[in-house]
């Protein structure tokens, strides 16, 4: 499969699973005031890829996957997520946000709602959903991300560990059509960060798109279709978790897993 | 050794803390002999300092002042035949109060014997008449059948306990106003009788009401990303602030007329409401907007992740907790406009601190300003008191600091 992209000039994926890409982003530049966070990304996403992103901090990583959702606003370039172009157009930008979950390291959970109306409170009021329905998906999810038992507690009450996998079932109670994770376990304790990936592994396994912004390379190497390596904004490489670990084609490649990887 | 370890691990219990009262007295009292010296110091200089007071307050002091112009105090020149306005408002308020606490509060017996018992006190007072005794009591009767109702609905009567709170608002001006259906039903009463008591409640009221939802509104605007909304509020704001809340109830007092076409004119005590509501404005929105600045950004982010539309996200997420945040300023804020309140003697008002220096104005009582005042500041007092209260219970309810 040839994976390297060159900016402008995008090689047609030779997907298996569908036809069209469900993410196409076109040389894509984000400015923080002079400071330059990304520098002509182009990428694209094919429906149930699951893609790793990596790189050292401020490389634009993170930048980037916000860009995603218009949760930070791209000044050049072009960015179509399920079909629909992100402009300034607020329809489009919230047409987008219903179509994709978002998963943040700090979780975000909402402190004063229980983890029930955590979950419920999109769907009730972005989907209009009846109640009764909202409900019963909130619980079905609680099930998936094994706290069934914790519906009525509010976020302060539970662990980091459990607060990231009711953050993962609130994102997935829109039913969205991609996921996005930022860096979902850089904040939690070592013996937390399975039972999050566990989560992880298992929504990859049911055909998701996920886009994962982590330095968690057992989880790369298990169920990443594609790697990106970031630097200084822009992709350095990308590849399948094999060619990424077993042959690193670029120096700051090689240097930055050498450097997470044995220490 | 190996069994050592596998052997169960001993919970200890916490060390006991426990004293009897003398117990106490003695360890935080009479420790050491230097300790028990400042002890006795200290008594004796109280006892000194207090002395006086209690001696005048025990043997001296003729509440009669009070006693004669107690309805004055109450509701200054509020006309006798329709005071049973205010007594049927006041027995509202314990329906309203009594079915609030039956449906949120519940539980706390202690608190509610509290409640209960002080309108009994109130009874008991020897300023009291046997007509106000017996409507205190019954006031008591409603408010516990009230709350026994409130508890047997649960949270299925939570909105309607909310609405009876507008409900009840809007009875209270309408009711003390008197919407003249007949000449002879609930007839006009013209603002210029209301006093007292009534007139601090009423403008501390609606002071309250009206400034709390203006006041989340500037700090919003202050806040807008729309420049001539924030310049608006930010202008709004520092002005207000910059003023002392005597020139505006002056402003309003003597220059709106010049500003109206002759024949118009706006209610003084209307006037005094609305000056107090765009001063205490000014000052919660700067709480509010310290209460918004301190809700993390991350769920601003989280709820635009979820799609949830600006309005909601303010609705649901951002404002439940950046009010929640500064409920103990805001009541801090409420209970310096009660006290304000008293400022409006100056545009010729005569709420509780009005009323009280009409009555010293007046010969025969000149020689009593001590037991006027005491009067009048306990009742500031209690009701500061109340207003704190509430606002602790309601960090309590809501978990402040908790989640």
């Amino acid at each position: 499969m040839e994976e390297t992209l060159e900016p402008n000039n995008l090689t047609p994926q030779s997907s298996s699973r569908d036809d069209q890409p469900i993410i196409v982003c076109r040389d894509v530049h984000k400015w923080y005031g002079n400071f330059q966070a990304l520098q002509g990304v182009s990428m694209e996403v094919n429906k149930g890829e699951v893609i790793v992103i990596f790189g050292p901090s401020g490389s634009g990583k993170s930048t980037f996957i916000r860009t995603l959702n218009r949760l930070e606003e791209h000044q050049r370039g072009q960015i179509i997520v399920d079909g629909i172009e992100l402009t300034h157009d607020v329809r489009n930008i919230e047409q987008v946000r219903m179509e994709t979950g978002m998963v943040f390291q700090q979780f975000n959970l909402f402190p004063h709602l229980t983890v029930l109306q955590n979950i419920t409170l999109a769907p009730l009021h972005v989907r209009k959903w009846p109640k009764d329905k909202a409900e019963e998906v909130a619980t079905q999810l609680l099930v998936r991300v094994g706290i069934p038992e914790q519906a009525d507690k509010y976020p302060g009450q539970l662990s980091g560990g459990q607060q990231q996998r009711v953050a993962i079932a609130r994102a997935l109670a829109m039913q969205p059509k991609i996921m996005l994770f930022d860096e979902p376990t850089s904040a939690l304790d070592p013996e937390m960060i399975k039972e999050v990936l566990d989560v992880m592994i298992e929504l990859a396994h049911t055909g998701m798109t996920m886009l994962v912004v982590t330095h968690e390379m057992g989880f790369a190497r298990g169920v990443a279709n594609r790697m990106f390596f970031f630097d200084q904004g822009q992709i350095v490489e990308s590849g399948t978790p094999q060619q990424i670990f077993s042959n690193p084609q670029e120096d700051r490649t090689r240097l930055f897993l050498s450097q997470i990887l044995t220490h | 050794m190996a069994e050592e370890i596998a052997a169960p691990r001993q919970i200890l219990p916490p060390p006991a803390e426990r004293y009897t009262w003398l117990g106490w007295i003695q360890k935080n009292l009479f420790s050491t002999w230097y300790n028990s010296l400042l002890t006795f110091i200290t008594l004796g200089l109280a006892y000194a300092l207090l002395k006086p007071f209690l001696t005048w307050l025990l043997e001296q002091a003729n509440w009669e002042v009070v006693e004669v112009n107690f309805r004055l105090l109450m509701v200054g020149q509020y006309p006798p035949d329709e005071i049973w306005r205010i007594w049927l408002l006041l027995y509202l308020l314990a329906a309203v109060v009594g079915l609030s606490w039956g449906v949120w509060v519940r539980g706390r017996l202690a608190l509610a014997l509290g409640l209960l018992l002080a309108p009994l006190l109130l009874a008991l007072l020897p300023i009291a008449t046997p007509s106000a005794r017996l409507n205190l009591v019954a006031m008591d009767l409603v408010a516990v059948a009230a709350s026994r109702m409130g508890r047997l609905g649960g949270p299925s009567l939570r909105r309607f306990a909310a609405w009876s709170w507008v409900i009840y608002l809007v009875l209270v001006i309408l009711v003390v106003r008197g919407f003249a259906l007949t000449p002879e039903v609930m007839p006009r009463v013209p603002t210029n009788l209301w006093g007292g008591l009534l007139l601090t409640c009423l403008l501390t009221v609606v002071g309250i009401v009206f400034s709390f939802p203006l006041g989340i509104l500037l700090a919003l605007g202050r806040r807008s990303s729309l420049p001539a909304i924030r310049a608006v509020s930010v202008v709004y704001i520092e002005v207000i602030r910059g003023v002392p809340l005597v020139t505006i109830l002056f402003m309003a007092a003597v220059m709106v007329p010049f500003f109206l076409p002759s024949g118009i004119t706006i209610d003084r005590v209307l006037r005094a409401m609305v000056g107090i509501t765009l001063f205490s404005a000014a000052y919660l929105a700067e709480n509010v907007r310290g209460g918004l600045q301190a809700v993390p950004h991350g769920q601003f982010e989280a709820a635009s992740a979820l799609g949830l539309s600006g309005f909601k996200t303010m609705t649901r997420i951002i404002l439940p907790q950046a009010l929640r945040i500064v409920i103990p300023v805001l009541m801090g804020q409420f209970i310096a406009l009660f006290k304000d309140t008293t400022l409006v003697v100056t545009i010729g008002l005569l709420e509780l601190l009005g009323i009280a220096r009409a009555v010293l104005a007046q010969p025969q009582y000149v020689s009593y300003q001590r037991e006027v005042y005491l009067f009048v500041a306990a009742i500031f007092w209690v009701i500061s008191y109340l207003m704190s209260y509430i606002s602790q219970r309601l960090e309590s309810v809501l978990g402040v600091g908790e989640r």
